[in-house]
């Protein structure tokens, strides 16, 4: 599904802030596979997915996705395979706009958007539909505007924006770590359910090692810009945070407090 | 009494042709976000442009959308320099509009031309319905704003419109739905200066002169339009209890618009001088800019924040 071999990005390359924040990543992504993503601070996760994203393009390297090669193709193009939710709840939705009028963005996703009306109303019942899903009571706000919304139903909002047309890879950047631990939760689980329910391929970045344990089927670590630990399956099944934290500290990780809140 | 009273309807005819200017400023600034610098070039393209094709003999209506398509050129230049060539957009606007000061002499071949004697827009419907010029202008302006509340009211209603709402929203937001923002921007630029140069042709059609300067201070005029009316329908709706739809936003332009000019036209009457306007109109923007920022500066003010 998702095929990321070799390769670097370097920021400010030649400058005294160079940073080189990827060094030869590999990473295979089957089908189906919902994958967590752990490590420190800096060691380069949410440039990974921004560099699948198109945020930026890599220095060196190939990324195919779905069999296309995508290494160069712009951000906007390559948004038609992926879903994407971000750390920050405000980036995921525009704040100004209806809820409906979000999600009809979202519905367009890599469709020509051209004269015809911006929603419809055979989408509108799907949009009531699926925000039900969602158990917020959104579904009764449809004509409100986003950024009276809470930052946590802001988030299953983007969820819902980013998978409402089936994505071929979703993204998610620590896309809980803004809520309080309650609402986090539930944004949790409202993933799993939507990851489960579409056998979504998901790359789940996220800070909290015991979430990285219990969802998903394979969880990888990263350090200094590549993948230092891979396991899946059973043995996923099996592990502690204390394993966790034993591997980190083994390649010379600092286990910073944030870390330790797992 | 008579001659307040003829100040008053000048005021409103000469606002609602400015209004047209106002909506284009509202589409770049409000709408899309962009700091466009270009207006103050733009609006004097379209009235240079539309000027000199009726001296060379073209339809006075046919010129207005010759006018159109000039100012279309100058936003997409300004767009292009923004997206495509990274310069920050403020800069870029600027540049165009330095630009189009030379560009405007060049389609003059002066730096003002005339249109005595020739027939304008004003003067065939004048003609026709053998109304006074000033009523006619104030038809006409109120028939082109309606026209075009009604069509912006539709384009930003279409899949297509709302890519270009959402972009001013939330730009990253856009890219990750798919949408090439770089084109939304062009888009953007691209109709509000059309709408600029319209504004332009209208006006200068309407006073029988186009002139290199009568651009300048448009953008202002343009951000106190859209300050005034913003503040006259935050009233309304606190009075009465509405919903702020698009179209509210788009007349609120065009009211802010004529109430801007009848603002001017009444501290004339009291005796201001001309020349003290523009220090005026910006202290008006300055004043409604700020408001925000020392109204949450007040220790009674409730700060409404989003809760996490
Ligand atoms: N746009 C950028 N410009 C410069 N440096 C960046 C940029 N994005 C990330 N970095 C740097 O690259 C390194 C990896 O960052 P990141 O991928 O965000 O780490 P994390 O694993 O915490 O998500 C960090 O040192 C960060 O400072
Ligand atoms: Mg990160």
């Amino acid at each position: 599904m998702l095929k990321v071999e070799n390769v670097y990005k370097t920021f400010n390359a030649g400058t005294i802030n160079e940073k080189k924040a990827i060094q030869g990543l590999n990473l295979h992504l089957e089908p189906g596979d919902f994958v967590t993503v752990i490590g420190g601070n800096g060691a380069g996760k949410s440039t990974t997915l921004n560099l699948v994203a198109g945020v930026f393009l890599a220095d060196r390297g190939k990324i195919t996705l779905d069999g296309q090669d995508i290494t160069k193709q712009p951000e906007y193009v390559r948004a038609k395979l992926l879903g994407r939710v971000f750390q920050d709840p405000m980036l995921g939705t525009a704040a100004d706009m209806e809820i409906e009028e979000n999600l009809a963005m979202a519905y367009r996703r890599g469709k020509r958007r051209g004269l015809s009306w911006g929603v419809t109303n055979n989408e509108r019942e799907l949009y009531f539909e699926r925000l039900k899903m969602l158990d917020l009571g959104l579904e009764n706000r449809m004509n409100s505007k986003v950024g009276l919304l809470s930052g946590g139903q802001r988030q299953a909002l983007t969820l819902l924006m980013a998978t409402l047309q089936k994505p071929k890879l979703l993204l998610l950047d620590e896309h809980t770590a803004a809520l309080d631990p309650k609402t986090a939760a539930r944004v949790l689980e409202l993933t799993e359910e939507i990851v489960t329910k579409d056998s979504l391929t998901t790359l789940m970045i996220t800070h909290n090692m015991k979430d990285a344990i219990h969802y998903g089927n394979r969880l990888i670590m990263m350090h200094e810009g590549k993948v230092i630990y891979d396991v899946k399956g059973e043995e996923k099944k099996q592990l502690h945070v204390s394993d966790l934290l034993k591997k980190f500290e083994e390649c010379g990780g600092e286990t910073s407090d944030r870390m330790l809140l797992a | 009494m008579t001659s307040i009273l003829l100040a008053m309807q000048g005021a409103v005819s000469q606002g609602i042709l400015w209004s047209v200017m106002a909506l284009g400023v509202f589409i770049t600034f409000k709408v899309l976000d962009c700091a466009d610098m270009t207006v103050d070039g733009s609006f004097a393209l379209g009235g240079a442009v539309s000027a000199v094709m009726i001296l060379k003999g073209v339809d006075p209506f046919l010129s207005l959308f010759i006018a159109v398509a000039a100012g279309m050129i100058a936003g997409t230049v300004t767009a292009v320099l923004n997206t495509k060539l990274q310069i920050p957009i403020l800069l870029a606007g600027i540049l165009t509009q330095l630009a189009l000061y030379s560009v405007n002499i060049r389609v003059m071949g002066q730096p003002n031309t005339p249109l005595n004697g020739v027939s304008t827009i004003v003067t065939i419907l004048r003609d026709i319905t053998s109304m006074q010029k000033s009523i006619i202008t104030l038809i006409l302006g109120i028939v082109i704003a309606a026209a075009l509340v009604f069509i912006l009211y539709w384009f930003f209603g279409t899949e297509l419109g709302s890519a270009i709402r959402a972009t001013g929203n939330n730009e990253y937001m856009v890219r990750a739905l798919g949408v090439n923002t770089d084109m939304m921007k062009i888009i953007g630029l691209f109709l509000g200066n059309g709408l600029v140069a319209l504004s332009g042709a209208l006006v200068g059609q309407s006073q029988g002169y186009a002139d290199v300067q009568m651009g300048q201070g448009a953008i202002v005029i343009g951000l106190a339009s859209i300050i005034i009316g913003e503040v006259i329908f935050d009233f309304l709706v606190s009075a009465f209890k509405f919903k702020l739809s698009f179209a509210h936003k788009l007349l609120s332009v065009i009211i802010g618009s004529i109430l801007y000019r009848l603002i001017i036209a009444i501290v004339l009457q009291l005796g201001m001088k001309s020349t003290d306007l523009k220090l005026l109109t910006a202290t008006i923007v300055a004043a409604a800019l700020a408001l925000p920022v020392l109204k949450s500066k007040l220790p009674s003010s409730k700060n409404k924040k989003i809760a996490a």
